[in-house]
């Protein structure tokens, strides 16, 4: 981000928060992701006054109203394009865009895929609670197959979305996945996005506590997520297990699951984590790993460097035509071909 | 090469229609055209008429283009009901033109395209050139256009396929030959726009347009030419301007005024594209252009540009007006300022991509969920699109509100001569800032403008959430149902008072009468001759052309109610007549054409004299 800087340590999580009462249901996996929001802020040397919160439509499109900065609760799906306009008026302000995964990946699918290929420096946090919560529990585009819910009584026909694989497919250069169920992992998480100089896209697990509860347990539930989670660190090889015995092995173009005990696998033998990979086929084949198969990987998947912001080059043409002479409105309206009467 | 005029009639005004395959240049020659008779002091106004495909396959009736013009001596208002002469490049552009051409008139035809197989594609069973009534009823000239053409670039190193391209100008050289066209506007362009990357194209057409000027000199043609002088006009600069261009120009000179930046976002759509190419390419402004992914990211991308603070426009037609009216709404209850300008066109759906109506009206009013009351504003020609785009910008900012500014697809795409205004004499517009050293109250209002200020991201203190839900005073969410009644009442309240910023209506004629004719939009033109005709004709009749839709203006009721009757001819099938029989409960005659062309001023004076007997 070009943001200016502002002393460090002079703000805290407090200057973030809001009187107004939050207002999501109680255990929402919402209030942790808003916590670890509101600790990454005072952290990353910005003015307060620089911070935009944008949103959408949705239980998780609330956040703006809960963050004490400047914030725009816009229309279903389109926060893509309302925090495009603001960054391009303005590119000096940080921006955070805040969707779910029906807002995002279905009545703004389209949104959300430009804003990526685009790559304003903006990070977007998708919350995906796999469910439509505010409209009462209906599937969403990433329920799994087979969900049964309030529309879908005999189960969903609609094959999910995976939104690391719709990021990369729009040629986001930073992808990212965190849960609601580790603040640490968060904060790290959201402070690499804003790093990012680019549209940083940051998948986020949550748990909707009413309509689809524990839907992530399988991975973050507190026994299984050793063996579950894959924590991916730049430069190290792919482990994880309890005992950190278990990794992923590339064998021609597909991952395996070795056991470092079991198998007399060595660790040179492992993929090694290298976020910033041109190729695409790495991050995904990370993607693609899934439960229960895999371990599903968390971290950042993708950092691709050096592609230039689309607000950059908007305002770059716009200084290279400036520093040739600022146009003269006279001549403008004047044209090349007028005539005097006399 | 300045014609002589020895052997001119003179006339008052003429108007010359040029129609031919969508792919032999008839916009061009049109336009052409129009810049030599400006560049004669001539007053203009232009209709160009093209198919919505841009190359139907050649030789149908599908992809015949057309470019009319009407010029004089005294104030053009309209680009002529009829032409006095037509040029038609093949059988399909005769056949689709000729029903408009009065007996007598002149009608040049490129015989060399008048074969089997082109007659047979226009649907004629035998050639009509060899028809004797035919011959007898029209002026008619026969030109060997294409062959023509190629015989005056026998020297040229254009392949012969090009050098019979260029017989588009040849037939334009004849033309100017005819009515006594200065070639040197002409010349001027092919210069500028390919003597340096093409000159053997720039040379080759300016040798075909003064061998088809050369050609009227040598033939019999020559006691047919026609003198039209310079209009009497006031003293000044001028230019000639197209509406598209003039909006462009409008906002540029509306965010210069407001001293805000431009930034304007869209989706391509006829008839509005020329708005982003041409704000595209004003980067030396500091014009910001987006091409969005749709028509309501534009619109998202708009509000969020106005919300940081920038002069946000965008510009689309009727579908893509449907698509923005979520975001609308938006805009609305945020109460930020946006500029929307619809360039209408046939609708619903689809419709008539490339032909003019006027049937947005009801839209733009009322096509948002909730009672949700906009500024309408309409412009009534080509150059009152930058009066329109100032005073839209205006509005927006004033009021803090989107703005829908309607132009149509024939004030859009028409010409005209414009007296270019003083750039240092166009007023400002304030902006309604907060201040940055007293509290910040999100929808605190401004007693007399009832408009909301505005704090710019950026700045400290002024922190504030806006959104799509129901807001309090202090910007928090209210579902209070008395709170939603209050908020709904200012916001109507607030757009409805913009009214007493207008200046009085302007008549033309009387201020009382037999018969007010009252208009909006691209029908200015034709309602205003029309008018003057039957005022000439000693008629007690007025006529008002409203560039205020909503709301409307104060003083409308009272005049009404000062004739005995009112007429409102519309592109359409009655939105402003029923608009204006609810608001003043009275009656009021609807006159409605839906064909996707303009009011003609011999239908308008017609209809309108029924009224007066």
């Amino acid at each position: 981000m070009s943001s200016s800087t502002t002393e460090e340590g002079s703000l805290t999580k407090k200057d973030f928060v809001t009187p107004n009462d939050v207002r999501w249901c109680p255990g929402c996996g919402d209030y942790a992701i808003l916590n670890a929001v509101q600790r990454t802020m005072p952290d990353l040397g910005i003015p307060k006054e620089k911070f935009v919160v944008v949103s959408g439509i949705g239980c998780s499109s609330r956040f703006p109203y809960y963050m004490n900065t400047y914030g725009f609760h816009t229309i279903h799906g389109r926060a893509p394009s309302v925090a495009t306009g603001i960054k391009v008026a303005n590119p000096d302000l940080s921006v955070w865009m805040i969707t779910g995964d029906g807002d995002g990946l279905s009545i703004g699918g389209n949104h959300l895929l430009h804003l990526l290929r685009r790559n304003l420096d903006i990070n977007v946090l998708l919350f995906n609670n796999r469910i439509y919560g505010l409209t009462k529990g209906q599937y969403s585009p990433t329920s799994e197959v087979g969900k049964k819910t309030k529309s879908t009584p005999a189960g969903s026909v609609d094959y999910p979305v995976n939104p690391l694989l719709f990021a990369l497919g729009s040629e986001a250069t930073f992808i990212a996945r965190t849960t609601d169920t580790d603040q640490k992992h968060m904060v790290e998480t959201f402070k690499a996005a804003q790093a990012h100089k680019g549209t940083s896209f940051v998948e986020v697990f949550q748990n909707c506590v009413i309509f689809n509860n524990k839907t992530f347990e399988p991975i973050t539930g507190r026994d299984v997520r050793n063996d579950q989670i894959l924590y991916l660190e730049e430069g190290k090889p792919l482990l994880f297990g309890q005992d950190q015995d278990k990794g992923i092995r590339l064998n021609g173009l597909e991952p395996e699951v070795v056991s470092l005990k079991e198998d007399g696998t060595n660790q040179e033998d492992l993929l090694v984590h290298n976020p910033k990979s041109p190729n695409a086929a790495y991050p995904t084949l990370l993607a693609q790993m899934t439960y229960p198969s895999f371990p599903t990987p968390l971290g950042v998947l993708r950092q691709l460097e050096g592609r230039e912001t689309y607000e950059q080059s908007v305002v770059g043409q716009i200084e290279a035509s400036q520093a040739k002479g600022e146009g003269s409105l006279q001549e403008l309206l004047t044209g090349k071909n007028s005539w005097v009467v006399e | 090469m300045t014609p002589s005029t020895d052997s001119f009639e003179e006339i008052e005004s003429a108007v010359v229609r040029f129609a031919g395959d969508s792919g032999d240049g008839m916009q061009t020659v049109g336009e052409r055209f129009t810049d030599s008779s400006a560049f004669a002091g001539n007053d203009i106004a232009t209709l160009p008429d093209f198919p919505a495909e841009i190359r139907a396959p050649a030789g149908t009736l599908a992809g015949v283009s057309g470019f009319q013009l009407q010029f004089g001596s005294r104030k053009i208002l309209t680009p002529g009901d009829q032409p006095d002469a037509l040029v038609a490049m093949n059988p399909a552009a005769l056949k689709t033109n000729i029903d408009d051409l009065p007996e007598g008139g002149m009608l040049v035809v490129n015989v060399d395209s008048f074969k089997k197989m082109n007659l047979t594609k226009a649907g004629y069973e035998a050639n009509p050139l060899e028809d004797e009534d035919f011959r007898k009823k029209y002026h008619l000239v026969e030109l060997d256009l294409t062959s023509l053409t190629k015989d005056a670039l026998t020297d040229s190193p254009l392949k012969p396929s090009d050098k019979a391209r260029c017989k588009n100008f040849f037939a334009l050289g004849f033309m100017y030959y005819v009515y006594g066209r200065p070639l040197e506007p002409t010349l001027k362009f092919f210069s500028d726009k390919w003597a340096k990357r093409l000159p053997d194209l720039a040379d080759a057409n300016s040798l075909a347009l003064k061998a088809g000027f050369n050609l009227g000199d040598t033939m019999e043609t020559a006691r047919n030419r026609y003198q039209v002088s310079k209009a009497p006009v006031q003293a000044g600069l001028y230019r000639k301007i197209s509406g598209n261009e003039a909006l462009v120009y409008g906002l540029v000179a509306g965010a210069k005024q407001a001293k805000r930046e431009l930034l304007y976002a869209g989706y391509p759509i006829t008839p509005a594209s020329p708005i982003l190419e041409g704000l595209s390419a004003l980067k030396k402004f500091g014009v910001k252009t987006l091409q969005a992914e749709d028509e309501i990211s534009a619109m998202g991308m708009a509000i969020g540009a106005s919300f940081a603070g920038d002069l946000a426009v965008v510009a689309t037609s009727g579908p893509g007006m449907c698509l923005k009216s979520e975001f609308i709404g938006l805009a609305s209850i945020t109460e930020l300022p946006v500029v929307i300008v619809d360039v209408q066109r046939g609708g619903p759906s689809t419709g008539l991509p490339t032909k003019t109506e006027q049937s947005d009206l009801m839209q733009s009013l009322y096509a948002r969920h909730g009672d949700c009351p906009l500024p309408v504003i309409a412009a009534h020609s080509p150059s009152d699109c930058f009066d329109c785009a100032m005073e839209a910008t205006r509005i927006a900012l004033t009021y803090m509100t989107p703005v829908i500014l309607l132009s149509d697809l024939y004030v859009a795409n028409g010409s005209e001569p414009w007296q270019v205004p003083n750039a240092g004499e166009l007023p400002l517009i304030e902006n309604k800032f907060a201040n940055p050293d007293e509290e910040f109250v999100v929808y605190r209002r401004d007693p007399e403008t009832l408009a909301r200020t505005q704090a710019i991201p950026g700045q400290p203190g002024l922190e504030h959430r806006i959104g799509g839900l129901e807001k309090a005073e202090d910007g928090g969410v209210s579902y209070d149902p008395e709170n939603h009644e209050n908020m709904t009442h200012l916001r109507a309240d607030k757009i409805n008072g913009i009214a007493k910023s207008y200046d009085p209506i302007s008549v033309q004629g009387d201020a009382q009468g037999d018969l007010l004719v009252i208009g909006w939009g691209g029908t200015y033109g034709a309602i205003s001759s029309a008018t003057k005709m039957l005022q000439d004709e000693g008629f007690s009749v007025s006529s008002i052309h409203l560039r205020h839709l909503n709301p409307l203006p104060n003083d409308l009721g009272d005049l009404i109610k000062s004739f005995k009757k009112v007429i409102v001819p519309e592109l359409n099938l009655g939105q402003l007549s029923t608009i204006l029989r609810s608001t003043y409960v009275t009656d009021i005659i609807a006159f409605n054409k839906i064909q996707g062309k303009p009011f003609k001023v011999a239908e308008l004076r017609e209809e309108f004299s029924k009224h007066l007997s």
